[in-house]
């Protein structure tokens, strides 16, 4: 899993300078009556990418999805998909986004479900072959509330296939899918990307987003905390917890030791996020008087938590 | 698909509405066997059962007989009955994740409420045709061929009023089973509008009537078998009511970015 466009992905400010962008988003702000969603998302994203929007729940993902898709309208800021209006590019069928669960009428066919939704289109595949694609041509007939979870996420999928859409928009795709459901679903994904569609997906798994993802958008607490390779998602999350008692911790002196991240203090113990566990923890015992140390190691998800979880900690991960 | 042309794409004429769409909507009410009993074979009992009764069906009434009247007063109340209904589907679309559905593609929400007044009004011409049919074979209603024509074209076109009522209803109330809460709902607004048994004008009762949804359709129904002209306050009732409830379904309509 590498990218070779690295230098091409718009961070930050330069989203502005790319007008053939998949997605386009600058400055986006959207509140909710006092709750601030998101608060203020710059992002660029080019066409083929496949893209993973990682972050725990509530941090603002779904809301960022509603307003590329339309339909929500950012309370400041611009949205653009493929250089149009969300309305006008989901209007021409540029834009497909396959939900998490629901968005089937269960007292049609599967069959009337797609034929349904193609005549909604100005152009569309074949009825027939979209469903002979999705792998649920034989269950045609079938109505909708007599299919199986899985039948009725691949009906999603025809669905959304049906208008060839240049962006893929997935909120917490494979919610439900066991593992095979899971390997097949991304392969299928994968292979479609190769040919041009740009996909991006919602998830809280980091496993999944590092897996099938060319590139991770971290958000957390409506904003970006970091963008980059798994790879780089990872390095940002290596390092260790260490913790001691130590009353009367000063922690300004040992946010400065080398290597550490984060420091914070419970009543006497202090709990510090480290990249050199050896060096601090030679310091503590040496130089204060630190006892009950304990060190473990930063387990990925609880990376994806330190980084995620709290302001104070985005500091690192902006690094 | 390895290059897409973003300008070789076109959005669909008319919002996205089209006779594939609609028929498939047509076929999912008519699959729908609980609304169809409710709102075809319902209407049609209550006119038999009410409607034929000897002892007072003969009676003249207007240019017709009691029959005749309470076969209007059931056609009308069977159109409402199915108008809300149809309109009343949407809420079962959206508790189904459906109405979001739609909203990722181009149909334009104007083209899904004509479609859904379109089945609205289906569904409520075949109530007024049901019931209009076992009064002809029951052969008690006695009016001119005219006022029977009338009678239930306005109960019918009248009825739209609950199609924008189901629509609203179906969007405030979150149900799967929305017409288990606005069937009685419906029997309560008919019985106070005067669609079970007459209420006198002029009275506590009637000034409490003359304000409910059904008794501006109630009473414009019926007009056609005293003839003269017809009340202001019918047609006040009605518009108003029409204005309320459409306005009530925008409303919500605008409102509604809910997922499931």
């Amino acid at each position: 899993m590498t990218i070779s466009a690295a230098d091409e992905r718009g961070r930050g400010g330069a989203a502005a300078r790319h007008p053939g962008a998949a997605i386009r988003l600058a400055g986006v702000t959207k509140d909710f009556g006092s709750v601030h969603a998101v608060r203020g998302i710059d992002l660029t994203i080019q066409p083929g990418e496949v893209v993973a929007f990682l972050g725990p729940n509530g941090a603002g993902k779904t809301t960022t999805i509603d307003m590329m898709l339309g339909l929500s309208r950012p309370t400041s800021g611009e949205v653009s998909v493929l250089g149009l209006e969300p309305r006008e590019a989901i209007a021409r069928g540029l834009v497909s986004a396959v939900m998490q669960t629901g968005g089937l009428l269960k007292d049609i066919t599967v069959r009337e479900t797609v034929a349904y939704t193609a005549s909604l289109f100005a152009d569309t595949r074949g009825v027939d072959e979209v469903l002979a694609d999705a792998g649920i041509a034989g269950i045609a007939d079938r109505k909708v509330a007599k299919c199986s979870g899985g039948e009725q996420q691949r009906l999603r999928f025809a669905m959304a296939l049906l208008s060839d859409p240049a962006l893929l928009l997935l909120d917490e795709p494979t919610t439900g899918m066991d593992v095979e459901g899971r390997r097949t679903f991304w392969s299928a994904i994968r292979a479609d990307a190769a040919r041009g569609r740009t996909v991006l997906f919602a998830t809280h798994y980091l496993e999944e987003a590092d897996q099938y993802a060319d590139r991770i958008v971290l958000v957390s607490q409506g904003r970006i905390v970091a963008d980059g390779t798994g790879a780089e998602i990872k390095a940002l999350a290596s390092g260790r917890t260490v913790r001691a008692t130590l009353p009367g911790a000063d922690a300004d002196a040992l946010s400065r030791i080398p290597g550490v991240d984060a420091v914070e203090l419970r009543g006497d113990a202090v709990i510090v996020h480290t990249k050199d566990s050896d060096g601090l923890a030679r310091h503590l015992l040496t130089s204060t008087s630190a006892r009950d140390l304990e060190i473990t190691a930063k387990g990925i998800e609880e990376a994806f938590l330190s980084l995620t979880s709290n302001e104070t900690s985005n500091e690192g991960a902006r690094a | 698909m390895s290059t897409i042309d973003v300008n070789a794409r076109r959005a669909p004429a008319l919002g996205g509405f089209n006779l594939t769409m609609l028929a498939i909507e047509f076929r999912r009410v008519l699959r729908n066997r609980r609304a169809v009993i409710f709102t075809l074979i319902m209407p049609v009992l209550l006119y038999l059962v009410i409607g034929t009764n000897s002892t007072y069906a003969n009676d003249r009434e207007g240019s017709g007989n009691v029959s005749a009247y309470i076969l209007i007063s059931m056609a009308a109340y069977g159109a409402v009955l199915a108008s809300t209904s149809g309109g009343a589907m949407v809420a079962v679309e959206r508790a189904l994740g459906w109405s979001r559905q739609l909203r990722l593609t181009p149909l334009a929400p104007v083209a899904y409420i004509t479609v859904k007044s379109l089945v609205a009004l289906l569904l409520g011409l075949g109530s007024v045709v049901a019931v209009n049919i076992a009064g002809a074979i029951s052969g008690k209603p006695d009016m001119p061929l005219h006022v029977w024509i009338a009678a239930a074209v306005i109960a019918w076109a009248g009825s739209i009023v609950f199609g924008a009522f189901g629509l609203f209803m179906g969007y405030l109330l979150p149900s799967e089973n929305v017409m288990q809460v606005l069937g009685p709902v419906l029997a309560g607004l008919a019985a106070i509008g005067g669609l079970w048994f007459p209420i006198k004008d002029g009275t506590v009762l009637g000034h409490i009537s003359s304000v409910t949804p059904i008794y501006g359709l109630a009473n414009l129904a019926r007009w056609p078998l005293y003839g003269g002209a017809p009340h202001l306050a019918w047609v006040v009732n009605l518009v108003f009511w029409l204005v309320v409830f459409v306005a009530g379904a925008a409303w919500r309509m605008s409102k509604d970015t809910a997922r499931v």
